[in-house]
Protein backbone atom coordinates (compact mmCIF):
# COMPACT_ATOMS: atom_id res chain seq x y z
CA UNK A 1 0.00 0.00 0.00
CA UNK A 2 0.68 3.50 -0.79
CA UNK A 3 -0.14 6.30 1.77
CA UNK A 4 -1.58 9.55 -0.04
CA UNK A 5 -0.30 12.95 -1.27
CA UNK A 6 3.19 13.29 -0.26
CA UNK A 7 3.34 11.01 2.91
CA UNK A 8 5.80 9.51 3.59
CA UNK A 9 6.23 5.96 6.50
CA UNK A 10 8.98 5.67 8.61
CA UNK A 11 9.41 2.13 9.82
CA UNK A 12 11.71 0.38 12.29
CA UNK A 13 11.58 -3.12 13.86
CA UNK A 14 12.23 -4.62 16.75
CA UNK A 15 12.53 -8.58 16.42
CA UNK A 16 12.69 -10.70 19.01
CA UNK A 17 13.86 -14.22 18.22
CA UNK A 18 13.98 -17.59 20.45
CA UNK A 19 17.40 -18.61 20.39
CA UNK A 20 17.60 -22.77 19.37
CA UNK A 21 19.79 -23.83 22.85
CA UNK A 22 19.35 -27.51 24.73
CA UNK A 23 18.72 -25.28 27.86
CA UNK A 24 17.70 -21.56 28.92
CA UNK A 25 19.83 -18.79 28.97
CA UNK A 26 20.69 -19.04 32.99
CA UNK A 27 19.76 -22.42 34.47
CA UNK A 28 19.81 -26.05 32.79
CA UNK A 29 15.84 -26.22 32.33
CA UNK A 30 15.16 -27.70 28.71
CA UNK A 31 14.07 -24.91 25.92
CA UNK A 32 11.30 -27.07 24.42
CA UNK A 33 8.12 -25.91 23.03
CA UNK A 34 5.05 -27.66 24.03
CA UNK A 35 5.80 -29.86 26.96
CA UNK A 36 3.09 -29.94 30.12
CA UNK A 37 2.61 -26.29 32.06
CA UNK A 38 5.90 -25.52 34.19
CA UNK A 39 7.34 -28.95 33.75
CA UNK A 40 10.79 -27.43 32.74
CA UNK A 41 11.56 -24.77 35.32
CA UNK A 42 14.05 -24.33 38.24
CA UNK A 43 14.27 -21.92 41.32
CA UNK A 44 16.66 -19.98 38.60
CA UNK A 45 13.49 -19.38 36.20
CA UNK A 46 11.00 -19.12 39.16
CA UNK A 47 13.26 -16.70 40.45
CA UNK A 48 13.34 -17.86 43.86
CA UNK A 49 15.23 -15.73 46.35
CA UNK A 50 18.83 -17.24 46.40
CA UNK A 51 18.95 -18.71 43.11
CA UNK A 52 21.87 -17.57 41.07
CA UNK A 53 22.17 -17.39 36.92
CA UNK A 54 24.97 -18.92 35.15
CA UNK A 55 25.06 -17.82 31.30
CA UNK A 56 24.49 -19.97 28.93
CA UNK A 57 27.25 -20.08 26.48
CA UNK A 58 25.53 -21.15 23.21
CA UNK A 59 23.24 -18.56 23.67
CA UNK A 60 26.07 -16.38 23.63
CA UNK A 61 28.05 -18.00 20.10
CA UNK A 62 24.60 -17.85 18.85
CA UNK A 63 24.27 -14.35 19.33
CA UNK A 64 27.50 -13.82 18.50
CA UNK A 65 26.70 -15.83 15.07
CA UNK A 66 23.88 -13.54 14.50
CA UNK A 67 25.78 -10.30 14.91
CA UNK A 68 28.16 -11.46 12.30
CA UNK A 69 25.99 -12.18 9.83
CA UNK A 70 24.61 -8.81 10.33
CA UNK A 71 28.12 -7.33 10.28
CA UNK A 72 27.22 -5.83 13.63
CA UNK A 73 31.07 -5.19 16.04
CA UNK A 74 30.74 -7.76 19.12
CA UNK A 75 31.51 -5.88 21.72
CA UNK A 76 32.19 -6.25 25.19
CA UNK A 77 28.82 -6.21 27.06
CA UNK A 78 27.03 -6.50 30.20
CA UNK A 79 23.99 -7.58 31.78
CA UNK A 80 20.79 -5.53 33.55
CA UNK A 81 17.72 -5.81 35.52
CA UNK A 82 14.49 -4.20 33.44
CA UNK A 83 12.71 -4.18 36.12
CA UNK A 84 8.58 -4.02 36.13
CA UNK A 85 5.74 -5.82 37.69
CA UNK A 86 4.24 -8.45 35.92
CA UNK A 87 2.95 -12.13 36.76
CA UNK A 88 4.52 -13.94 33.58
CA UNK A 89 8.11 -12.51 35.23
CA UNK A 90 8.39 -14.15 38.52
CA UNK A 91 11.93 -12.31 39.48
CA UNK A 92 9.68 -8.64 39.04
CA UNK A 93 12.47 -7.92 36.57
CA UNK A 94 14.04 -9.19 33.02
CA UNK A 95 17.26 -9.68 32.41
CA UNK A 96 18.27 -8.05 29.19
CA UNK A 97 21.20 -5.88 28.24
CA UNK A 98 21.04 -2.34 28.11
CA UNK A 99 23.83 0.53 26.90
CA UNK A 100 26.46 -2.43 26.55
CA UNK A 101 24.92 -5.03 23.75
CA UNK A 102 26.76 -7.78 22.71
CA UNK A 103 26.15 -6.48 18.71
CA UNK A 104 26.43 -2.95 18.12
CA UNK A 105 25.68 -0.94 14.40
CA UNK A 106 25.35 -3.53 11.65
CA UNK A 107 23.03 -3.66 8.64
CA UNK A 108 21.23 -6.03 6.33
CA UNK A 109 20.89 -6.11 2.94
CA UNK A 110 17.72 -7.08 1.15
CA UNK A 111 17.21 -8.71 -2.40
CA UNK A 112 15.28 -5.56 -3.78
CA UNK A 113 18.60 -3.42 -3.41
CA UNK A 114 17.70 -1.18 -0.32
CA UNK A 115 19.73 -1.30 2.78
CA UNK A 116 18.22 -1.07 6.37
CA UNK A 117 21.03 -0.33 9.22
CA UNK A 118 21.00 -2.59 12.49
CA UNK A 119 21.11 -0.74 15.81
CA UNK A 120 21.57 -3.32 18.18
CA UNK A 121 21.33 -7.19 18.77
CA UNK A 122 21.22 -7.88 21.82
CA UNK A 123 20.82 -10.70 24.57
CA UNK A 124 17.82 -11.09 27.02
CA UNK A 125 15.74 -14.14 28.45
CA UNK A 126 12.07 -14.56 27.42
CA UNK A 127 9.07 -13.74 29.82
CA UNK A 128 6.34 -17.08 30.78
CA UNK A 129 3.14 -17.41 28.68
CA UNK A 130 -0.07 -16.03 30.28
CA UNK A 131 -3.54 -16.87 28.84
CA UNK A 132 -6.08 -14.83 29.86
CA UNK A 133 -9.71 -16.46 31.22
CA UNK A 134 -12.81 -15.48 31.77
CA UNK A 135 -14.36 -12.12 30.58
CA UNK A 136 -14.50 -11.84 26.56
CA UNK A 137 -11.30 -14.13 26.43
CA UNK A 138 -9.31 -10.91 25.73
CA UNK A 139 -7.09 -9.19 27.97
CA UNK A 140 -9.28 -6.56 29.12
CA UNK A 141 -12.51 -7.70 31.46
CA UNK A 142 -10.59 -11.28 31.54
CA UNK A 143 -11.68 -12.49 35.62
CA UNK A 144 -7.89 -13.98 36.09
CA UNK A 145 -4.48 -14.78 34.08
CA UNK A 146 -2.84 -18.57 34.04
CA UNK A 147 1.05 -18.89 33.76
CA UNK A 148 3.06 -21.65 32.19
CA UNK A 149 6.77 -20.67 33.37
CA UNK A 150 8.31 -22.98 30.69
CA UNK A 151 9.30 -20.10 28.43
CA UNK A 152 10.35 -18.42 31.34
CA UNK A 153 14.55 -17.88 31.33
CA UNK A 154 14.20 -18.89 27.13
CA UNK A 155 17.06 -17.66 25.67
CA UNK A 156 15.98 -14.54 23.42
CA UNK A 157 17.89 -12.24 20.59
CA UNK A 158 16.34 -8.96 20.18
CA UNK A 159 17.50 -6.97 16.72
CA UNK A 160 16.45 -3.90 16.34
CA UNK A 161 16.68 -1.64 13.01
CA UNK A 162 17.50 1.55 12.44
CA UNK A 163 14.24 4.00 10.95
CA UNK A 164 15.01 2.69 7.69
CA UNK A 165 11.93 1.05 6.64
CA UNK A 166 9.66 2.99 4.20
CA UNK A 167 6.82 0.61 2.97
CA UNK A 168 5.06 -2.38 4.44
CA UNK A 169 6.17 -4.40 1.62
CA UNK A 170 9.53 -3.52 2.78
CA UNK A 171 9.43 -4.56 5.76
CA UNK A 172 8.18 -7.70 4.97
CA UNK A 173 11.13 -8.46 3.09
CA UNK A 174 13.62 -6.99 5.63
CA UNK A 175 11.35 -9.35 8.46
CA UNK A 176 11.64 -12.61 5.97
CA UNK A 177 15.17 -11.87 4.84
CA UNK A 178 16.20 -11.40 8.71
CA UNK A 179 14.22 -14.61 9.12
CA UNK A 180 16.42 -16.41 6.70
CA UNK A 181 19.44 -15.31 8.38
CA UNK A 182 18.18 -16.48 11.41
CA UNK A 183 17.57 -20.00 10.23
CA UNK A 184 21.12 -20.21 8.40
CA UNK A 185 22.85 -19.16 11.08
CA UNK A 186 21.13 -21.93 13.44
CA UNK A 187 20.06 -19.34 16.10
CA UNK A 188 16.32 -20.04 15.12
CA UNK A 189 14.13 -22.24 13.58
CA UNK A 190 12.37 -19.11 11.95
CA UNK A 191 8.32 -20.84 13.08
CA UNK A 192 6.46 -17.37 13.77
CA UNK A 193 3.65 -19.55 14.54
CA UNK A 194 4.94 -21.35 17.54
CA UNK A 195 6.33 -17.41 18.25
CA UNK A 196 9.84 -18.27 18.09
CA UNK A 197 9.91 -15.18 16.24
CA UNK A 198 8.05 -11.90 17.55
CA UNK A 199 8.09 -8.37 15.90
CA UNK A 200 7.22 -5.22 17.29
CA UNK A 201 7.09 -2.22 14.73
CA UNK A 202 7.90 1.38 15.22
CA UNK A 203 5.56 3.50 12.83
CA UNK A 204 5.37 6.90 12.30
CA UNK A 205 4.68 9.35 9.06
CA UNK A 206 5.86 12.69 7.49
CA UNK A 207 5.60 14.29 4.64
CA UNK A 208 9.06 13.17 2.72
CA UNK A 209 11.73 15.33 3.61
CA UNK A 210 10.65 16.49 6.66
CA UNK A 211 11.90 15.63 10.37
CA UNK A 212 10.59 12.26 12.10
CA UNK A 213 7.16 12.47 13.54
CA UNK A 214 6.11 11.21 16.77
CA UNK A 215 6.04 6.84 16.22
CA UNK A 216 3.48 4.36 18.04
CA UNK A 217 5.21 1.04 18.88
CA UNK A 218 2.68 -1.79 17.80
CA UNK A 219 3.59 -4.96 20.13
CA UNK A 220 3.85 -8.63 19.32
CA UNK A 221 2.91 -8.92 15.61
CA UNK A 222 3.25 -13.14 14.81
CA UNK A 223 3.11 -12.86 11.42
CA UNK A 224 4.74 -11.62 8.39
CA UNK A 225 0.76 -11.02 7.30
CA UNK A 226 -0.19 -9.57 10.61
CA UNK A 227 2.92 -6.94 10.23
CA UNK A 228 2.22 -6.09 6.19
CA UNK A 229 -1.44 -5.44 7.66
CA UNK A 230 -0.84 -3.66 11.09
CA UNK A 231 1.96 -1.05 9.64
CA UNK A 232 -0.36 -0.13 6.52
CA UNK A 233 -3.59 0.36 8.96
CA UNK A 234 -1.21 2.49 11.83
CA UNK A 235 0.27 4.68 9.13
CA UNK A 236 -3.45 5.14 7.27
CA UNK A 237 -4.55 5.73 10.90
CA UNK A 238 -1.81 8.45 11.38
CA UNK A 239 -2.19 10.63 8.27
CA UNK A 240 -5.84 10.93 9.19
CA UNK A 241 -5.02 12.05 12.76
CA UNK A 242 -2.41 14.71 11.24
CA UNK A 243 -4.98 15.47 7.98
CA UNK A 244 -7.42 16.45 10.45
CA UNK A 245 -5.44 18.74 12.74
CA UNK A 246 -4.70 15.88 15.46
CA UNK A 247 -1.50 15.33 16.88
CA UNK A 248 -0.50 11.55 17.42
CA UNK A 249 -0.11 10.32 20.75
CA UNK A 250 3.27 8.09 21.71
CA UNK A 251 2.05 5.19 22.82
CA UNK A 252 2.35 1.51 22.78
CA UNK A 253 -0.91 -0.09 20.36
CA UNK A 254 -1.77 -3.86 20.33
CA UNK A 255 -2.73 -5.06 17.00
CA UNK A 256 -6.52 -6.95 16.39
CA UNK A 257 -5.78 -9.65 13.72
CA UNK A 258 -9.57 -10.18 13.14
CA UNK A 259 -10.63 -6.49 13.86
CA UNK A 260 -8.16 -5.30 11.29
CA UNK A 261 -6.91 -2.65 13.51
CA UNK A 262 -4.49 -1.13 15.80
CA UNK A 263 -6.22 -0.09 19.27
CA UNK A 264 -4.31 2.30 22.28
CA UNK A 265 -3.09 -0.95 25.09
CA UNK A 266 -0.85 2.56 27.08
CA UNK A 267 0.12 5.93 26.76
CA UNK A 268 4.36 6.13 27.44
CA UNK A 269 4.62 7.30 30.48
CA UNK A 270 5.99 6.00 33.83
CA UNK A 271 5.28 2.52 32.93
CA UNK A 272 8.11 3.02 31.55
CA UNK A 273 10.47 3.70 33.48
CA UNK A 274 12.07 0.28 33.98
CA UNK A 275 14.86 1.75 36.68
CA UNK A 276 17.66 0.03 34.50
CA UNK A 277 20.31 -1.50 37.09
CA UNK A 278 23.27 -3.45 36.37
CA UNK A 279 22.41 -7.24 37.03
CA UNK A 280 24.91 -7.59 40.27
CA UNK A 281 25.33 -11.98 39.58
CA UNK A 282 26.47 -11.79 36.31
CA UNK A 283 29.72 -9.98 35.11
CA UNK A 284 31.05 -8.64 32.02
CA UNK A 285 30.86 -10.88 28.57
CA UNK A 286 33.92 -9.81 26.73
CA UNK A 287 34.36 -12.16 23.42
CA UNK A 288 37.90 -11.92 22.11
CA UNK A 289 39.10 -12.36 18.93
CA UNK A 290 40.05 -15.87 18.35
CA UNK A 291 36.43 -16.69 20.40
CA UNK A 292 34.52 -14.34 17.48
CA UNK A 293 36.71 -15.48 14.66
CA UNK A 294 35.44 -19.22 15.60
CA UNK A 295 32.65 -18.18 15.26
CA UNK A 296 32.74 -16.57 12.07
CA UNK A 297 34.57 -19.88 10.45
CA UNK A 298 31.95 -21.53 11.82
CA UNK A 299 28.75 -19.35 9.68
CA UNK A 300 27.28 -21.40 6.60
CA UNK A 301 26.61 -18.81 3.64
CA UNK A 302 24.06 -16.80 4.22
CA UNK A 303 20.43 -16.46 1.95
CA UNK A 304 21.45 -14.06 -0.09
CA UNK A 305 24.67 -15.40 -1.40
CA UNK A 306 22.98 -18.88 -1.49
CA UNK A 307 20.41 -17.22 -3.32
CA UNK A 308 22.32 -15.45 -5.63
CA UNK A 309 23.80 -18.98 -6.60
CA UNK A 310 20.75 -21.05 -7.32
CA UNK A 311 19.04 -18.17 -8.97
CA UNK A 312 22.04 -18.05 -11.55
CA UNK A 313 22.26 -22.44 -12.03
CA UNK A 314 18.69 -21.59 -12.87
CA UNK A 315 19.38 -19.10 -15.44
CA UNK A 316 17.15 -16.37 -14.99
CA UNK A 317 14.31 -18.50 -13.46
CA UNK A 318 10.77 -17.92 -14.74
CA UNK A 319 8.35 -15.65 -12.17
CA UNK A 320 6.47 -18.56 -11.63
CA UNK A 321 9.09 -20.30 -9.95
CA UNK A 322 10.37 -17.34 -7.56
CA UNK A 323 8.02 -18.50 -4.62
CA UNK A 324 9.51 -21.94 -4.45
CA UNK A 325 12.74 -20.67 -5.04
CA UNK A 326 12.78 -18.10 -2.03
CA UNK A 327 10.99 -21.02 0.48
CA UNK A 328 14.15 -23.17 -1.12
CA UNK A 329 16.80 -20.68 0.51
CA UNK A 330 14.34 -19.87 3.21
CA UNK A 331 14.52 -23.63 4.62
CA UNK A 332 17.71 -23.81 3.57
CA UNK A 333 16.85 -26.87 1.04
CA UNK A 334 19.16 -25.62 -1.77
CA UNK A 335 22.07 -28.13 -1.75
CA UNK A 336 19.00 -30.32 -2.89
CA UNK A 337 17.77 -28.38 -5.58
CA UNK A 338 21.27 -27.99 -6.85
CA UNK A 339 22.24 -31.80 -6.47
CA UNK A 340 18.73 -32.60 -8.93
CA UNK A 341 19.77 -29.78 -11.29
CA UNK A 342 23.49 -31.31 -11.23
CA UNK A 343 21.38 -34.85 -12.51
CA UNK A 344 19.47 -32.79 -15.52
CA UNK A 345 16.27 -32.76 -13.46
CA UNK A 346 13.72 -29.93 -15.01
CA UNK A 347 14.11 -26.98 -12.74
CA UNK A 348 10.65 -26.16 -11.61
CA UNK A 349 10.15 -30.49 -10.54
CA UNK A 350 13.58 -29.33 -8.87
CA UNK A 351 12.48 -26.70 -6.60
CA UNK A 352 8.56 -28.12 -5.79
CA UNK A 353 9.25 -30.86 -4.30
CA UNK A 354 11.92 -29.10 -2.27
CA UNK A 355 9.83 -26.60 -1.70
CA UNK A 356 6.37 -28.69 -0.88
CA UNK A 357 7.16 -32.09 -0.41
CA UNK A 358 10.62 -31.57 2.23
CA UNK A 359 9.45 -28.23 3.35
CA UNK A 360 6.16 -29.72 4.72
CA UNK A 361 7.72 -31.99 6.79
CA UNK A 362 11.60 -30.22 7.63
CA UNK A 363 11.76 -31.83 11.15
CA UNK A 364 12.48 -34.91 9.83
CA UNK A 365 14.91 -33.65 6.89
CA UNK A 366 17.81 -35.35 8.12
CA UNK A 367 16.16 -38.92 6.92
CA UNK A 368 16.61 -37.88 3.47
CA UNK A 369 19.98 -37.44 1.58
CA UNK A 370 20.25 -35.58 -1.35
CA UNK A 371 20.98 -38.43 -3.26
CA UNK A 372 17.92 -40.28 -2.60
CA UNK A 373 16.02 -36.35 -3.84
CA UNK A 374 17.46 -37.17 -6.68
CA UNK A 375 16.76 -40.50 -7.14
CA UNK A 376 13.24 -40.53 -6.61
CA UNK A 377 12.88 -37.10 -8.89
CA UNK A 378 14.59 -38.97 -11.63
CA UNK A 379 12.62 -41.98 -11.31
CA UNK A 380 9.59 -39.04 -11.62
CA UNK A 381 10.64 -37.58 -14.67
CA UNK A 382 11.45 -40.97 -16.61
CA UNK A 383 8.33 -41.87 -15.85
CA UNK A 384 8.64 -44.62 -13.43
CA UNK A 385 6.91 -43.23 -11.38
CA UNK A 386 3.67 -40.89 -11.43
CA UNK A 387 3.61 -37.31 -10.04
CA UNK A 388 1.55 -38.79 -6.71
CA UNK A 389 3.63 -41.50 -6.42
CA UNK A 390 6.84 -39.79 -6.05
CA UNK A 391 5.09 -37.64 -3.55
CA UNK A 392 4.40 -40.83 -1.73
CA UNK A 393 7.90 -42.08 -1.83
CA UNK A 394 9.75 -38.63 -0.33
CA UNK A 395 7.22 -38.48 2.28
CA UNK A 396 7.91 -42.24 3.44
CA UNK A 397 11.58 -41.46 3.11
CA UNK A 398 11.16 -38.24 5.35
CA UNK A 399 8.96 -39.79 7.80
CA UNK A 400 11.12 -43.36 8.48
CA UNK A 401 14.11 -43.22 5.94
CA UNK A 402 15.11 -45.94 3.43
CA UNK A 403 15.78 -46.24 -0.37
CA UNK A 404 13.33 -44.57 -2.57
CA UNK A 405 13.48 -47.65 -5.04
CA UNK A 406 13.18 -49.90 -2.35
CA UNK A 407 9.96 -48.08 -1.08
CA UNK A 408 8.56 -47.75 -4.90
CA UNK A 409 8.67 -51.72 -5.12
CA UNK A 410 6.97 -52.34 -1.67
CA UNK A 411 4.20 -50.37 -1.89
CA UNK A 412 3.68 -51.72 -6.02
CA UNK A 413 4.29 -48.42 -7.85
CA UNK A 414 4.95 -49.49 -11.23
CA UNK A 415 4.15 -47.80 -14.63
CA UNK A 416 0.78 -48.53 -15.24
CA UNK A 417 0.58 -50.14 -18.66
CA UNK A 418 -1.53 -47.60 -21.26
CA UNK A 419 -3.88 -50.10 -22.15
CA UNK A 420 -4.44 -50.59 -18.75
CA UNK A 421 -5.40 -46.98 -18.07
CA UNK A 422 -7.42 -46.93 -21.21
CA UNK A 423 -9.71 -49.86 -19.99
CA UNK A 424 -9.89 -48.27 -16.24
CA UNK A 425 -11.17 -44.80 -18.02
CA UNK A 426 -13.86 -46.47 -20.43
CA UNK A 427 -15.07 -48.43 -17.21
CA UNK A 428 -15.23 -44.96 -14.98
CA UNK A 429 -16.86 -43.15 -18.08
CA UNK A 430 -19.76 -46.52 -18.40
CA UNK A 431 -20.18 -46.13 -14.46
CA UNK A 432 -20.50 -42.46 -14.52
CA UNK A 433 -22.86 -41.44 -17.58
CA UNK A 434 -23.47 -37.90 -16.32
CA UNK A 435 -20.16 -36.83 -15.24
CA UNK A 436 -19.22 -38.02 -18.85
CA UNK A 437 -22.07 -36.40 -20.84
CA UNK A 438 -20.87 -32.55 -18.67
CA UNK A 439 -17.42 -33.29 -19.24
CA UNK A 440 -18.25 -33.99 -23.25
CA UNK A 441 -19.84 -30.52 -23.55
CA UNK A 442 -16.99 -29.06 -22.33
CA UNK A 443 -17.16 -29.07 -18.19
CA UNK A 444 -13.17 -29.16 -17.74
CA UNK A 445 -13.31 -29.04 -14.34
CA UNK A 446 -14.92 -32.85 -14.76
CA UNK A 447 -11.34 -33.65 -15.49
CA UNK A 448 -10.57 -33.62 -12.04
CA UNK A 449 -13.23 -35.60 -11.24
CA UNK A 450 -11.94 -38.62 -13.05
CA UNK A 451 -8.30 -38.15 -12.86
CA UNK A 452 -9.44 -38.31 -8.95
CA UNK A 453 -11.66 -41.56 -9.67
CA UNK A 454 -8.51 -42.88 -12.01
CA UNK A 455 -6.44 -42.59 -9.11
CA UNK A 456 -8.53 -44.16 -6.42
CA UNK A 457 -9.09 -47.37 -8.95
CA UNK A 458 -5.28 -47.31 -9.37
CA UNK A 459 -3.74 -46.60 -6.14
CA UNK A 460 -2.26 -43.54 -7.77
CA UNK A 461 -0.25 -45.15 -9.91
CA UNK A 462 -1.91 -43.48 -13.16
CA UNK A 463 -0.42 -40.08 -14.31
CA UNK A 464 -2.36 -37.29 -14.41
CA UNK A 465 -1.67 -36.13 -18.02
CA UNK A 466 -2.24 -39.63 -19.43
CA UNK A 467 -5.41 -39.60 -17.73
CA UNK A 468 -6.37 -36.51 -19.55
CA UNK A 469 -4.97 -37.84 -22.80
CA UNK A 470 -7.06 -41.11 -22.79
CA UNK A 471 -10.20 -38.75 -21.78
CA UNK A 472 -9.95 -36.32 -24.85
CA UNK A 473 -9.48 -39.22 -26.86
CA UNK A 474 -12.45 -40.15 -26.20
CA UNK A 475 -15.05 -36.82 -26.14
CA UNK B 1 20.26 20.45 51.33
CA UNK B 2 19.19 17.30 50.33
CA UNK B 3 19.37 17.13 46.54
CA UNK B 4 16.61 14.39 46.44
CA UNK B 5 13.03 15.97 45.60
CA UNK B 6 9.71 14.40 47.57
CA UNK B 7 8.31 14.34 44.15
CA UNK B 8 11.04 11.73 43.20
CA UNK B 9 10.56 9.53 45.88
CA UNK B 10 6.67 9.57 45.43
CA UNK B 11 7.43 8.26 42.00
CA UNK B 12 10.14 5.85 42.45
CA UNK B 13 7.26 4.61 45.37
CA UNK B 14 4.65 4.43 42.75
CA UNK B 15 6.88 2.40 40.33
CA UNK B 16 7.90 0.28 43.36
CA UNK B 17 3.77 -0.12 43.74
CA UNK B 18 4.54 1.08 47.75
CA UNK B 19 2.05 3.47 49.42
CA UNK B 20 3.12 6.40 51.01
CA UNK B 21 1.61 8.73 53.69
CA UNK B 22 2.63 12.38 53.57
CA UNK B 23 4.41 11.90 56.43
CA UNK B 24 6.39 8.93 55.15
CA UNK B 25 7.28 10.65 52.35
CA UNK B 26 9.00 13.37 54.23
CA UNK B 27 10.81 10.98 56.25
CA UNK B 28 12.12 8.98 53.35
CA UNK B 29 13.00 12.11 51.03
CA UNK B 30 15.18 13.17 53.65
CA UNK B 31 16.44 9.63 54.52
CA UNK B 32 17.13 8.71 50.78
CA UNK B 33 18.57 12.38 50.50
CA UNK B 34 21.09 11.63 53.05
CA UNK B 35 22.36 8.12 51.37
CA UNK B 36 22.79 9.83 47.86
CA UNK B 37 24.30 12.68 49.32
CA UNK B 38 27.13 10.89 51.08
CA UNK B 39 27.57 8.90 47.73
CA UNK B 40 28.37 12.41 46.19
CA UNK B 41 31.12 13.13 48.12
CA UNK B 42 33.07 11.00 45.57
CA UNK B 43 32.43 14.14 43.53
CA UNK B 44 35.00 16.16 45.71
CA UNK B 45 37.74 13.23 44.50
CA UNK B 46 39.71 13.91 41.71
CA UNK B 47 39.35 11.21 39.33
CA UNK B 48 41.05 11.91 36.20
CA UNK B 49 42.38 8.65 34.60
CA UNK B 50 40.28 6.30 36.84
CA UNK B 51 38.53 3.48 35.13
CA UNK B 52 34.97 3.04 36.23
CA UNK B 53 34.69 -0.55 38.71
CA UNK B 54 31.66 -2.44 36.34
CA UNK B 55 32.12 -5.52 38.74
CA UNK B 56 34.00 -6.07 42.42
CA UNK B 57 35.60 -8.91 40.75
CA UNK B 58 37.71 -9.18 37.90
CA UNK B 59 36.45 -11.86 37.01
CA UNK B 60 34.51 -11.81 32.51
CA UNK B 61 32.81 -14.67 30.55
CA UNK B 62 31.78 -16.37 32.98
CA UNK B 63 29.51 -19.79 31.19
CA UNK B 64 28.63 -22.89 31.45
CA UNK B 65 27.89 -25.74 28.70
CA UNK B 66 24.48 -25.92 27.10
CA UNK B 67 23.41 -28.97 28.87
CA UNK B 68 19.99 -30.14 30.87
CA UNK B 69 20.15 -30.23 34.17
CA UNK B 70 16.86 -32.01 36.37
CA UNK B 71 14.16 -29.10 36.43
CA UNK B 72 11.96 -29.43 39.60
CA UNK B 73 8.62 -31.53 39.82
CA UNK B 74 5.42 -30.51 38.49
CA UNK B 75 3.68 -31.01 42.09
CA UNK B 76 6.82 -29.05 44.20
CA UNK B 77 6.34 -26.49 41.42
CA UNK B 78 2.93 -26.12 41.63
CA UNK B 79 2.43 -26.13 45.62
CA UNK B 80 4.60 -22.59 44.89
CA UNK B 81 1.77 -21.20 43.72
CA UNK B 82 -1.19 -19.04 45.43
CA UNK B 83 -3.57 -20.38 42.94
CA UNK B 84 -3.20 -23.23 40.42
CA UNK B 85 -5.37 -24.17 37.25
CA UNK B 86 -4.67 -26.46 34.33
CA UNK B 87 -1.04 -27.04 35.86
CA UNK B 88 -0.86 -23.49 35.69
CA UNK B 89 -0.54 -20.97 38.23
CA UNK B 90 -3.53 -18.88 38.79
CA UNK B 91 -3.39 -15.16 39.37
CA UNK B 92 -5.82 -12.23 39.73
CA UNK B 93 -7.02 -10.58 36.29
CA UNK B 94 -4.11 -8.67 34.57
CA UNK B 95 -4.45 -4.54 33.83
CA UNK B 96 -2.79 -3.76 30.67
CA UNK B 97 -0.90 -6.02 29.06
CA UNK B 98 3.50 -6.83 29.63
CA UNK B 99 5.63 -3.72 28.52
Amino acid sequence: MTLRDDWEMVVGLEVHTELKTNTKMFCGCANAFGAAPNTNVCPVCLGLPGSLPVLNVRAVELAMAIGTALHSTISPSTFHRKNYFYPDMPKDFQISQYDLPINAGGYLDLPDGSRVSIERAHLEEDTGKSTHLGGSGRIHGADRSLVDYNRSGVPLVEIVSGPDIRSSAQARTYAAELRGILIATGASDGRMEEGSMRIDANVSVRHSGDALGTRCEIKNLNSLRSLVRAIDFEAARQVELLEGGATVRQETRHWDENLGATSTMRVKEEADDYRYFREPDLVDLVPDQAWQDRVRDALKPMPAERRAVLTQRLQDPAPALLDALEVVIDLGLDPYVIAALDAAVAPDLALARAANEIASDLEHVENLSIESYVATLNMEQSGALSATQAKTVLGEILANGGEPALIAQSKGFERLASGALGEVVAQLIEENPDEWSRYSAGDEKLAQFFIGQVMKLTKGQANGKDVIAELQARR
Amino acid sequence: MPSLRREDVAHVAKLARLTMSESELDKFTEQLGQVLDHASDMNALDLEGVVATAHPFGLINVVREDERRPSLDHDVVIAMAPDAEDGRFAVPRILGEAP
